[in-house]
């Protein structure tokens, strides 16, 4: 197996709430992300999935240091970023970049493309004005729009258009690995198309490592190698996205899964429809953060925090279920590849 | 007593600004039976909120402007009523849910006092009346502790649950029409399915019709008898659902279709999508709208704008190529949409 590009350990993020008491420390906090490990290898699509609040885009920004963790390291490329020196990690951020969720508020409507696409490279002092232009024009024809296109505003472009600028300024340094926050969540079910298909060649193209960050469990399912499922900060579940599809083993997962909306008037779907929505992260539910939601829980959820353990080819799962004899999971059917295929 | 609850003839709607006059709708048509759900589907700009709003004369003027057509709801003509009898249907027999919950209820009244609101205005209620029922509206979209919940403000609320509230005010007067804007947009897929599992149980305890408007066709399979699809402001596809979906005719409906992500697509095979993108309603179009993205186009189509005709029963399309006589094959767009993103 090839190495890991990127190894995030123990990750975690709490956001400290303002004491109702001045000059005190308010011991409560907002465990945003608590404790999360994952391998990203080269050239794979590691794809983030869960509700919103689960802690998936904060998450994102923890693992290129836009904003510090709590604790737990994030190694690139054998180096790791949490305490490099602002110099050196300015030198690594080139390596990894993002692209936002909403392709409206994330470009500066008051530059043009052209300056917008080229301003990862003025930051950077790579080129000088003519060779910046050259590559502007190159980048803008990758991602499928027209060189010509440089002199213009942001405003002038449709959603679609714009997020494929967005990409083209994430590609501007050559990065190893993009960050993709809901990339295509506010786009239009065409457009969302051509762009997962542009985000598909280019990965080939460049041999691009990406985190693709998205609650469209469809779209995760397509685009990605292996599928991490977060719930209330933590993972729950991580395997390939045929383990996660066809053979997942967290009730949370499959609830997940079960409701997607239908494919056709006539199929009739068997959900698990989770009662009430995630709770506070301030003070989440004690022992398993799911249980108070999960149709299968039993005492020891209630007390125990299940650990992240291995089911089989790296396919991890935190549920207490895993431990029993008789898993009533197992009576539940899960749709096999077969059965997919000839929908 | 008919069965027919509305029925929409040739709808147009303008909006101005400056010098520029947009068409938004143009020339929409259908009918509505009671206890029947129809479906919207079409790409943002399709003119598929305007149409709805426009209902309920919701259109704000100026820039807007219903230019056109009769909307008949059970035998008045809502566009003839005055403002004072057109106050009366909304809100009572005709009401509406928008897409998103944290901007449609007010933030500085109690949830209880928007529905009592609601109550007031339209049935002769005291108060303590009004709030009991307001009471039961909570308890029936399944709002826990309703009592309680009652004095409470929207911020206490989660998007779930606001989007509940905004149901039980809308049911609050057992209207005979609900019309639900994009109403699971903006919910995470497990709570998209308990909502439309409650709009469900709700329509068969109250007899409303519903109109819902969507751009996920996951959403129409899930909870409507009709379709229509709309593009650039027209309708282009009329049907049963389980006509669209069987047996969909109009070259636009196959490039939705075909550009979903569903359980089916394998993820190495490319997604197909609709290249191009909708026109420009401010400018004047002849012919059909989808032309300019149309695999099939030919020299009629930039020409003559087709009728919408029945090409199957129950099923109306407006193609020059659709019709009793002759069919297109769907197949073969497929491999042109192929040649299209290539080239």
């Amino acid at each position: 197996m090839t190495e890991a590009i990127l190894k995030v350990r123990n990750l975690t993020k709490h956001f400290h709430l303002d004491s109702p008491i001045p000059f005190k420390k308010s011991d409560q906090s907002v465990k945003a992300v608590d404790g999360v490990s994952f391998d990203v290898f080269q050239g794979e699509t590691l794809g983030v999935v869960g509700e919103s609040g689960c802690g998936k885009s904060t998450m994102a920004r923890l693992v290129n240091q836009l904003i510090t963790p709590t604790k737990g390291t994030v190694e690139l490329n054998g180096e790791n970023l949490v305490d490099m020196n602002k110099e050196r990690l300015r030198v690594f951020r080139k390596t990894i970049q993002m692209v936002f969720q909403d392709p409206f508020a994330s470009l500066d409507p008051r530059k043009t493309v052209g300056e917008l696409i080229a301003e990862p490279l003025v930051i950077h002092k790579i080129g000088n004005k003519a060779s910046r232009r050259e590559r502007v024009k190159e980048l803008l024809e990758v991602v499928g729009l027209r060189g010509s296109h440089s002199g213009r505003y942001p405003h002038e472009f449709s959603g679609g258009q714009r997020q494929r600028i967005n990409i083209a300024r994430a590609l501007a340094l050559n990065p190893d690995v993009i960050i993709c926050d809901e990339p295509v969540s506010a786009l239009d079910v065409s457009v969302q198309a051509q762009v997962i298909n542009l985000l598909k060649k280019l990965q080939k193209d460049f041999n691009l490592t990406y985190i693709f960050i998205s609650h469209d469990l469809n779209v995760v399912r397509y685009m990605c190698d292996r599928i991490a499922v977060m719930y209330l900060g933590k993972i729950v579940e991580m395997g390939t996205y045929k383990e996660i599809y066809e053979d997942s083993k967290h009730p949370y997962t499959r609830a997940l899964l079960s409701s997607i909306p239908k494919e056709s008037p006539n199929e009739v779907k068997e959900r698990i429809i989770l009662s009430g929505s995630v709770p506070s992260p301030i003070n989440p539910p004690s022992g398993c953060h799911f249980h108070e939601r999960c149709p299968f829980a039993m005492e020891i959820c209630k007390i125990k925090p299940p650990e992240l353990m291995d089911v089989g080819n790296g396919h991890q799962s935190s549920c207490h279920l895993l431990e029993l004899e008789n898993n009533p999971m197992k009576a539940i059917p899960t749709k096999k590849k077969e059965e997919l295929k000839c929908h | 007593m008919s069965d027919m609850l509305l029925k929409v003839e040739n709808l147009e709607v303008q909006f101005r600004s400056g010098s520029t006059l947009t068409k938004a709708v143009n020339g929409v048509s259908f009918s509505l039976n009671r206890k029947e759900n129809i479906g919207i589907v079409g790409e943002s700009g399709s003119g598929k909120s305007v149409t709805a709003t426009s209902l309920l004369r919701l259109i704000p003027d100026p820039p807007g402007k219903i230019t056109g057509g009769k909307i008949i709801f059970e035998d008045k003509d809502l566009l003839k009523l005055s403002d004072k009898a057109m106050r009366k249907i909304r809100g009572n027999e005709i009401s509406m849910i928008f897409q998103d919950p944290s901007t449609s209820l007010n933030p500085v009244y109690t949830v209880g006092n928007q529905i009592v609101e609601s109550i007031e205005t339209h049935q002769h209620l005291n108060r303590k009346e009004a709030k009991e029922k307001a009471v039961h509206m909570l308890e029936l979209v399944g709002i826990p502790e309703a009592r309680k919940r009652f004095s409470m403000y929207p911020h206490e609320f989660s998007g779930g649950m606001r989007q509940r509230v905004m149901i039980a005010i809308a049911l609050a007067c057992n209207p005979k029409l609900l019309i639900a804007d994009e109403p699971t947009t903006a919910l995470d897929v497990t709570v998209q399915a308990q909502i439309l599992n409650l709009m469900k149980d709700l329509q068969h305890s109250i007899d409303t019709s519903i109109i819902m408007i969507t751009h996920d066709l996951g959403v129409i399979w899930e909870s409507c008898d009709k379709v229509l699809v709309m593009y650039a402001g027209n309708v282009v596809e009329s049907g049963t659902v389980q006509e669209i979906h069987d047996n969909p005719l109009h070259p636009y409906t196959w490039g939705l279709l075909d550009s979903q992500i569903t359980e089916s697509v394998s993820s190495e095979e490319e997604l197909s999508t609709i290249p191009g993108s909708p026109p420009d309603l401010s400018l004047d179009i002849s012919g059909c709208p989808f032309a300019a993205r149309c695999p099939f186009a030919e020299e009629i189509c930039l020409e003559k704008t087709p009728e919408m005709i029945e090409a199957a029963e129950g099923h109306f399309t407006a193609c020059h190529f659709q019709t009793k006589e002759h069919r297109l094959d769907r197949k073969e767009a497929k491999v042109d949409d192929r040649s299209n993103i290539k080239s």
